[in-house]
């Protein structure tokens, strides 16, 4: 469980996230939504402790992420976040391997290795194991990279608009393998722009605008028509699929 | 050939060059002047020893500099800080002419750490995908920085004393007593070894940093720290020695990646044979002159360095 309470953000005086109490339920797929500037990947950042938090407390699994020693918590959360495009030179395995520093410091174990090879396998890297990073296309290192938080194998992983570059089948295939890690026990909170994922994989979906959380709840209590066409300022209608909404917006 | 032959294959090359170079000189074993012995323990092997730390060290430190800025175009020696590091050593002189050696290698490595910092804190402002403004804001400071030591020196008479470190680095004052400091620098680049890993991953970014729950700050500030103490102590034992914290890790990384734990090893052995090289080829080009090792650096780093520009449009066309 992650639980958010008073936390905000401001730079230079312009308030980027508003004082935010909110809790993230364990063993779950939470979907985090809303428009450009909503605040979607700064509270992300403020969870995973990339950006210290100015005001109020993040406890992840209870350790309080801004006095919790930084190696303790890189074995309860991984983060990916949205710069992963400026490439090192490693190589995909040496970059999957990197993921085990938090358990191991350079010095892998048999239960090290193992865990790289599962998450190489896992994103379909082990072709390109042995290639550099600035050899590969977009979405090919962002799998890389998604390899290596996956690697870390934590009780928690966030992840920042892990779907950029990332075609359909790879997109899906990815969404399969959290609700995979969630049937495991293990949580995640993803931020989404493409609504019809978070209809279609999220167990919980939490709605920000203007650096607020205006709602939360099931993908059926959220990702309604009303709600979402107020949310993003245009006109959205939602069907239902199976037991899951369909976001429509090429209305007629 | 798979990589991991590269570093023996370079340690067999600069065993090589150490034989030669402990037995070529002005002076001939044969001749009888001193005992073949003195010169031997006194003067070749310490020279031998002063060009393979200067090379080893002055790569590591170029390999730290790029992952801490992460960027492959900058070096110590391009960055200000040997200029940084000469300033120390102009004001201690001046205000207190009659410290102990160690007080004055202390404010040098102290003076090359604040101009490191201050290069840092520079490129801090500048755009990331402007790949070429950070090597210029480094030329810039070290111009700066350059400008101010030559103007002060000139002011109190000690032009002639700062030149020794401003200009380009040679070997043949190395004599037994005059180079140990140089064993400092060879011990900080073994230092950047041991934490490979961690420059590696800085190299990824400060975000994925803390995500592996390394404190890039912390990273940050022992990198900075082996950049002062390298730089320093080769400035002030040998002076100072362009482009090998440039071209060397510019190749190996080419070939081999920033897998530093792997690539640092074969780095250092190539800034040794680098430099190593030039200075025996400085020993014999006028024998029984001497061109100094450092104008030879420099002639061969900037044929090289264009060469790497000219490859590296090549592989991104």
């Amino acid at each position: 469980m992650i639980e958010i309470s008073g936390l905000s953000h401001s730079i230079r005086g312009t308030q980027i996230l508003a004082p935010t109490t909110l809790t993230l339920p364990a063993g779950q797929i939470t979907a985090l939504i809303g428009p450009n500037g909503a605040g979607k990947s700064t509270l992300s950042r403020l969870i995973a402790r990339i950006e210290a938090p100015p005001a109020g407390t993040v406890r992840v699994n209870g350790l309080d992420v801004a006095t919790t020693h930084g190696g303790r918590l890189a074995r309860e959360l991984a983060f990916m976040g949205q710069h992963t495009g400026l490439a090192s030179r490693l190589r995909v395995g040496e970059l999957v391997a990197f993921g085990r520093w938090p358990h191991c410091h350079g010095r892998p174990g048999a239960a090290d290795r193992a865990a790289v090879a599962q998450a190489l396998q896992d994103f379909e890297l082990e072709p390109l194991a042995k290639r550099f990073l600035d050899t590969l296309s977009g979405g090919q290192a962002q799998r890389a990279h998604l390899a290596m938080a996956a690697a870390q194998e934590t009780p928690w992983l966030i992840l920042d608009e892990p779907l950029n570059n990332l075609d359909l089948a790879h997109a899906r295939a990815l969404m399969a393998y959290l609700a995979r890690l969630r049937d495991g026990g293990r949580s995640v909170l993803i931020v989404l722009h493409d609504l019809n994922f978070a209809a279609g994989w999220a167990d919980h979906v939490v709605a920000m605008k203007g650096g607020a959380v205006v709602a939360e709840g099931t993908p059926h209590e959220v990702l309604t028509a009303p709600a979402l066409s107020a949310l993003y300022e245009t006109e959205i209608a939602v069907a239902t699929h199976g037991e899951r909404p369909l976001v429509l917006h090429h209305l007629p | 050939m798979p990589t991991r032959l590269l570093w023996p294959l370079a340690a067999a090359v600069l065993g090589l060059l150490a034989i030669a170079s402990l037995m070529i000189g002005a002076a001939s074993f044969e001749s009888g002047q001193t005992s073949a012995e003195t010169l031997l323990w006194v003067s070749r092997v310490p020279r031998t020893a002063a060009a393979i730390l200067t090379g080893a060290a002055l790569a590591v430190s170029g390999v730290v500099m790029q992952q801490i800025v992460r960027n492959r175009f900058v070096e110590p020696a391009t960055a200000g800080t040997p200029e940084a590091a000469a300033a120390g050593l102009l004001a201690v002189t001046l205000i207190a002419p009659g410290a102990p050696i160690w007080v004055k290698m202390a404010v040098a490595a102290l003076a090359a750490l604040g101009g490191a910092v201050l290069f840092a804190a520079l490129i801090r402002r500048l755009p990331a995908r402007e790949v070429f403004l950070v090597p210029l804001a480094g030329l810039i400071l070290a111009g700066v920085i350059g400008a101010g030591v030559t103007f002060v020196a000139w002011e109190t008479d000690l032009l002639q004393y700062v030149s020794v470190w401003l200009m380009s680095g040679e070997f043949s004052g190395v004599i037994a007593g005059r180079y140990e400091l140089l064993w400092i620098a060879g011990a900080a680049a073994a230092l950047a070894w041991f934490a490979a890993d961690r420059f590696a991953i800085l190299g990824l970014g400060p975000e994925a940093a803390t995500a592996l729950g390394l404190n890039p700050r912390a990273v940050l500030r022992l990198g900075l720290g082996v950049v002062a103490l390298v730089t320093a102590m080769v400035v002030v034992s040998v002076g100072m020695f362009p482009f090998v914290g440039l071209i060397l890790p510019n190749l190996v990384t080419r070939v081999m990646g920033d897998n530093l734990r792997a690539a640092l090893p074969v780095v250092a052995l190539g800034g040794a044979i680098f430099v190593l090289g030039c200075d025996i080829l400085g020993r014999v080009l006028i024998h029984p002159y001497e061109i100094p090792a450092g104008t030879i650096v420099g002639v061969l780093g900037a044929l090289a360095f264009l060469w790497l520009l000219w490859r590296g449009d090549r592989d991104a066309g």
